[in-house]
């Protein structure tokens, strides 16, 4: 059980506090309404490189990491294709230095030129380093728009290429920072040996002198259902034959989410999982295969990849799988199976409850569907799912016109 | 009007408090340390062995042996074993590291008559089938087909081996090693290393007494006709200082620097840590500033010192650019000769002390944070007054004192460089 508590300051900025004296330290992380899905098809990979950039000090401090080192404390941040975050671990008895650093660049930043230069080339690097450096680092480059014709998820946060990066300008920045970067578009999450009265009074007092600012109003083009199969084959230095299968499911808070998050662990959660058991162990054709999702907000994608054993065939493997998804339509999940996958999502949770800044990051993440008390509820959805549930969510699923499969061969 | 220029007050941090692990002993003599902290109803429990000597002729036996020992028993096959596992919402660990291998299981406390039996049966009774033997090599050997194309892997493999040679450190994994493993080795494996005497048990979490007494009934009256043996790691390291292995279509270069250090034995070892962060051991380190913040060559670069039982090493590690490899090793060389030449200002001091106190008191975040605590120096063989006197030498080291280590232990032109990509 995770307690908290919840205020709005007038300028918009949801804050939520959650005292955990376990602990001597304390958490700040803000979570800003904006993802790679927000980008202009044109600047791609812009909310991301504009998270770099907000380290390269804000309007009245030059430097943000220096004065955050001197009190002990610790930051990074993350995008995804769907919000950016950020987070401060320090010691709790130093969180005013947290409030005072993260309202200034709420407030403005400094829009260096250097900061801008650096950081292209800093994220241009990122983007050799995950992406075009590594044995089947640019799959997701090529599978998103294969899956995606429509909505922005059809490209990967570090961007669709180079050059968008390579042309970001400071207006776009300064652009960019005014439409998102405000009070309105912010959740504020503060845990740890604090207390609600200390964090009020520090909030009132560093952010709520910030103007609200506009709130954005998202409008994305949606993904239309998919008809046609789509196969899409590709060769690279690769050391193994690979194959990614690709369902679009509901996004995280729609109906049949928790469903088809159990049917990924049915299929691939630890070695007594489906794939596993029959594909690795008991019919050797794959040496890895998983089955995961990406719990994107607007429709998702249900992914299978697996990495075939020499001397396969491709046909053969893909048939292999397709026999898994056939039965999860036609044969009910044994109780037993759907006990485990239930005992091991509580279980998850439990651990997860170890960490104060996992906490402070799911509240953040509830908070913006407008309900952080779901950190606490959300099983509920997962307890109650029956094999009924399983097999008619299978069936919305897997059909063969709404797959999309990469063949990704070795040269 | 609110004053955004100037930082807000802040304090030092005077006190840390460790959870200090409480010693058992099971009637046959294995040691259980008890770390009981948290509100979460869950534990875990280490079983940890130490490794014994290593043989060349059979170099990856220690660590398939490792993997193996949840692959099937007496009593349960690997499926059987895999779903009891999975059904009680635990997680099971096989860990081989250069020191030691272990077995971890992690579980809620109310499964735990369920979930550590299955822990008795792998360490008592494991069988080493040859269909699941065949089945975990294949699949390593693709495993490590993929890896040898990472360029920054090829660069930690060619650095550990310029180290240490062939030895347990040094080694690193080649394709055929995978076709030479035979199940009569790892069965012989098994039985001179994973014993009683050879055992120490690690439980963190909320602990409860029936746990105790559980641990007890299953471990009590293990026994065994193997005695303790120290292990030794003797090693060569390589004539050769520059170590480059072009890659024509890398579009960047892996780089690894460094060279066989202290470990956290050596009374110096605080002190270097303190050394290390200013080079290369935190975001806003001196390599980090030039080479990232400033030049833009870079996602990350770092530095560190690992510790090992039986010797240590110090070293650098980035991946630049390849326009840029040449650029990065002039800087890097600079950096670390600043360190000789130049001491460091106290205003950089005083960040990296309070930097690296906080990170202590963030690193005591739970019983299992704690229990890490614990095994860096128990292995060690170092008692809590080890983090008196980190804490005691954070505070007070001078920048006299860096300067002088670093004269002592760095010399630029001795260390091991390691290139992978174009230079």
């Amino acid at each position: 059980m995770v307690k908290f508590d919840k205020f709005t300051l007038e300028n918009g900025l949801r804050v939520l506090v959650h005292e955990d004296h376990t602990t001597p330290m304390a958490v700040l992380n803000i979570l800003y309404d904006v993802g790679a899905r927000d980008e202009n098809p044109d600047q791609t990979g812009f909310a991301h490189l504009f998270e770099h950039l907000m380290f390269g000090g804000s309007v009245n401090i030059p430097s943000y990491d220096e004065p955050l080192q001197r009190v002990g404390g610790e930051n990074n941040a993350f995008t995804s294709n769907d919000i950016t975050n950020y987070y401060i671990t320090l010691p709790a008895v130093n969180l005013e230095t947290a409030f005072w650093l993260e309202s200034d660049r709420m407030l403005s930043l400094a829009f260096s030129e250097k900061s801008l230069e650096v950081q292209r080339n800093v994220v241009c690097e990122e983007f050799k380093q995950r992406y075009l450096n590594q044995p089947y680092g640019d799959v997701w480059l090529k599978l998103r728009p294969l899956v995606y014709k429509k909505h922005p998820y059809q490209w990967a946060t570090i961007g669709k290429d180079l050059s968008h990066i390579e042309n970001a300008k400071i207006e776009d920045v300064k652009a960019f920072f005014k439409k998102h970067y405000n009070p309105q578009n912010a959740i504020m999450i503060v845990g740890g040996a604090i207390n609600l009265a200390d964090v009020k009074k520090l909030a009132e007092k560093w952010f709520s002198p910030i103007p609200e600012g506009q709130k954005y109003e998202r409008s994305l083009p949606q993904e239309p259902l998919q008809t046609e199969e789509v196969i899409e084959t590709l060769e690279a230095d690769v050391p193994s034959n690979a194959i990614y299968k690709v369902f679009k499911m509901p996004g995280r808070m729609e109906a049949g989410y928790a469903e088809t998050d159990l049917i990924s662990d049915i299929l691939s959660q630890g070695k007594s999982s489906r794939l596993y058991q029959n594909l690795v162990q008991q019919n050797p054709i794959f040496s890895q295969i998983n089955a995961y999702n990406y719990g994107s907000i607007d429709t998702g994608m249900f992914v299978i990849e697996g990495k075939l054993l020499p001397d396969v065939d491709m046909a053969y493997a893909d048939e292999c799988i397709w026999k898994e998804l056939e039965f999860l339509k036609t044969e009910l999940v044994f109780e037993d199976e759907l006990t485990k996958v239930k005992n091991k999502y509580e279980s998850t949770k439990e651990f997860g409850e170890m960490s104060l800044l996992d906490k402070a990051m799911n509240l953040a993440f509830y908070e913006l569907f407008g309900d952080a008390n779901l950190i606490n509820t959300d099983i509920e959805n997962y307890l109650k799912i029956d094999a009924a549930d399983i097999q008619k969510q299978a069936n919305s699923l897997f059909k063969k016109e709404a797959a999309t499969t990469l063949y990704y061969l070795a040269k | 009007m609110l004053n955004r220029i100037n930082p807000p007050a802040f304090k030092q941090i005077e006190n840390i408090e460790f959870i200090k692990a409480q010693k058992h002993l099971l009637q046959n003599k294995i040691p259980v340390f008890v770390i009981d902290a948290g509100e979460q109803s869950l534990v875990r429990l280490e079983f940890i062995f130490q490794n014994t000597s290593w043989q060349l002729d059979k170099p990856i036996m220690p660590s398939i042996t490792n993997s193996m020992i949840s692959e099937g028993t007496h009593a349960l096959s690997s499926a059987e074993i895999a779903s009891k596992i999975d059904y009680y919402g635990a997680f099971f660990q096989a860990e081989f590291s250069y020191d030691q291998s272990s077995l971890n299981l992690f579980s809620l406390n109310k499964y735990l008559p369920q979930t550590l039996p299955i822990i008795k049966e792998m360490l008592t009774g494991a069988i080493f089938p040859q269909k699941e033997l065949e089945i975990l090599l294949t699949n390593q050997k693709q495993k490590l087909k993929v890896g040898l194309e990472k360029n920054s892997n090829l660069a930690r493999r060619a650095f550990t081996a310029a180290l240490f040679g062939d030895s347990l450190y040094g080694y690193a994994n080649q394709i055929e090693d995978y076709d030479h493993v035979k199940r009569e080795d790892l069965l012989a494996y098994y039985k001179k290393v994973y014993h009683p005497s050879n055992c120490t048990i690690v439980v963190s979490g909320k602990i409860e007494k029936a746990l105790l007494t559980l641990i007890e009934e299953l471990f009590g009256s293990w026994t065994s006709e193997y005695n303790y043996e120290n292990f030794e790691v003797n090693y060569l390291s390589s004539d050769q200082k520059l170590h480059y292995l072009e890659k024509p279509d890398a579009l960047q270069s892996a780089i690894r620097i460094g060279i066989p250090f202290v470990n956290r034995k050596h009374p110096d070892f605080v002190g270097l840590q303190v050394l290390n962060t200013a080079l290369g051991g935190y975001f806003g380190s001196r390599l980090m500033n030039n080479i990232r913040e400033d030049k833009g060559y870079t996602y990350g670069i770092g530095s560190g010192i690992a510790s090992l039982e039986k010797a240590g090493y110090f070293f650098i590690a980035t991946e630049v650019g390849v326009d840029v490899t040449q650029q990065t090793l002039t800087e890097i060389e600079k950096e670390v000769n600043l360190l000789k030449t130049d001491l460091m200002g106290e205003d950089e001091l005083t960040l990296i002390k309070n930097y690296l106190m906080g990170s202590l008191l963030g690193s005591l975040e739970n019983a299992f944070s704690h229990a890490e605590k614990f095994k860096n120096i128990h292995f060690f063989g170092l008692g809590y007054d080890y983090y008196d006197s980190y804490i005691k030498t954070v505070k007070n080291i001078t920048p006299k004192k860096l300067k002088e280590l670093a004269n002592q232990y760095w010399d630029y032109s001795s260390f091991y460089k390691v290139i992978v990509g174009k230079m």
